[in-house]
């Protein structure tokens, strides 16, 4: 049970933002922009950096449903996501996504864990200062999100299936903020 | 030196909001409602988890920009918010405010950390939901603003005047449509 009065039944962060739409609306706002508005990373990409550093902070609501997004958005190749849920080091992944998933790993640790030899890793393998950027900000808004989600206790689903509907809609639909329940 | 190309000058989570203002959007409308907007927490109240949660962090920005307004909302001096840093639970806060914070630090370690018992304590002592969910994600932004700031390595005044003497003009200007060139 969650530790504040939210809406039964509703999964997770959905419950958080319907008990207090004021900040959910800026924190979907902020997961549209970081996961699906223009950037060099893909959105599959983005949304595996934030499986990653979910899996990282043991929060299995957001790994769960980040990674069906990712495993989505990937398409044929969907299997790359559990391989490197499992290893980075030996996933099917470009040496450029290798070093950017470490960067997302220091930060998800804490922010001065990040050394200039794991940005100039990255950047021998064609990262640029945007790609950078946008793995620090993301690694840092789920160190948020799932803090958010296990703060309060929220609900988590343990059903593969729930995760997998959740994919589809997270990447039809998107981060748009749910109707509270009447 | 930043791990990446920020406009020059800008110290703190102000490079990188200035490199991506989109983003800092919606990170600063999320600091305006939980910091400013009308809430039973006085806006030193939360200033002061958002300090705390900083410390612990180790973000000597953060703690400093927000420990300065603190300093300013409360109008005590540095030794009362150093004083929460190094020992909250023999500071001269209020029992309630303590029961906070100690969700604030648990949040901090991880979302998981935060145990019924905690959450009951505050319940006690007069917390409410919203109070506690409040303090939750304020605990949990701020997770994410240290590492914004700190995985880009970015630069920060290190004489703490700077930040008390800019902490009447920054209460006043707000969060909302902050410009990080100011």
């Amino acid at each position: 049970m969650a530790h504040i009065n939210v809406p039964e039944g509703i999964p997770g962060i959905r419950s958080l933002v319907m008990f207090r739409p004021d900040t959910g609306k800026h924190l979907y706002d902020l997961a549209h922009v970081l996961l699906r508005e223009p950037s060099p990373l893909t959105p599959a990409e983005r949304e595996l950096i934030a499986a990653y550093v979910s899996s990282g902070n043991n929060c299995r609501f957001c790994m769960s449903s980040h990674a069906a997004a990712s495993r989505e958005l990937f398409g044929e190749a969907g299997h790359v996501v559990d391989c490197v849920l499992a290893d980075p080091g030996t996933a099917p992944v470009s040496q450029k996504m290798k070093a950017l998933l470490n960067i997302a790993n220091k930060v998800r640790k804490n922010g001065k864990e990040v050394t200039p030899a794991d940005i100039l890793e990255a950047r021998n393998h064609g990262a640029e200062d945007r790609d950078i950027h946008d793995t620090v900000l993301i690694a840092a808004a789920f160190s948020m999100f799932n803090r958010y989600v296990d703060g309060l206790a929220s609900l988590t689903p343990t059903d593969e299936n729930i995760y997998a509907e959740m994919g589809k809609r997270m990447t039809t639909i998107g981060y748009v903020l749910p109707q509270p329940v009447k | 030196m930043a791990h990446i190309n920020l406009p020059e000058g800008l110290p703190g989570i102000r490079g990188p909001m200035a490199f991506r203002p989109d983003a800092a959007k919606h990170l600063n409308d999320l600091a305006e409602v939980l910091l400013r907007s009308e809430n039973s927490l006085t806006r030193g109240e939360r200033e002061l988890i958002a300090t705390y949660v900083s410390h612990l962090n180790d973000c000597f920005f953060c703690q400093n920009a927000h420990g300065g307004l603190a300093q300013h909302y409360l109008q005590c001096d540095m030794q009362f918010i150093d004083s929460v840093k190094v020992n909250m639970n023999a500071a001269e806060i209020s029992a309630k405010l303590k029961s906070l914070l100690a969700i604030a630090e648990s949040v901090q370690k991880g979302g998981k950390e935060v145990t019924p018992r905690q959450v009951e304590t505050a319940k006690l002592l007069g917390a409410t939901d919203l109070e506690i969910h409040d303090t939750v994600l304020i605990a949990a932004a701020f997770c994410m603003f240290n590492r914004y700031v700190d995985g880009l390595a970015t630069w920060a005044p290190r004489d703490r005047e700077f930040y008390i003497n800019r902490a009447k003009a920054r209460a006043e200007a707000g969060y909302a449509d902050y410009n990080p060139y100011n």
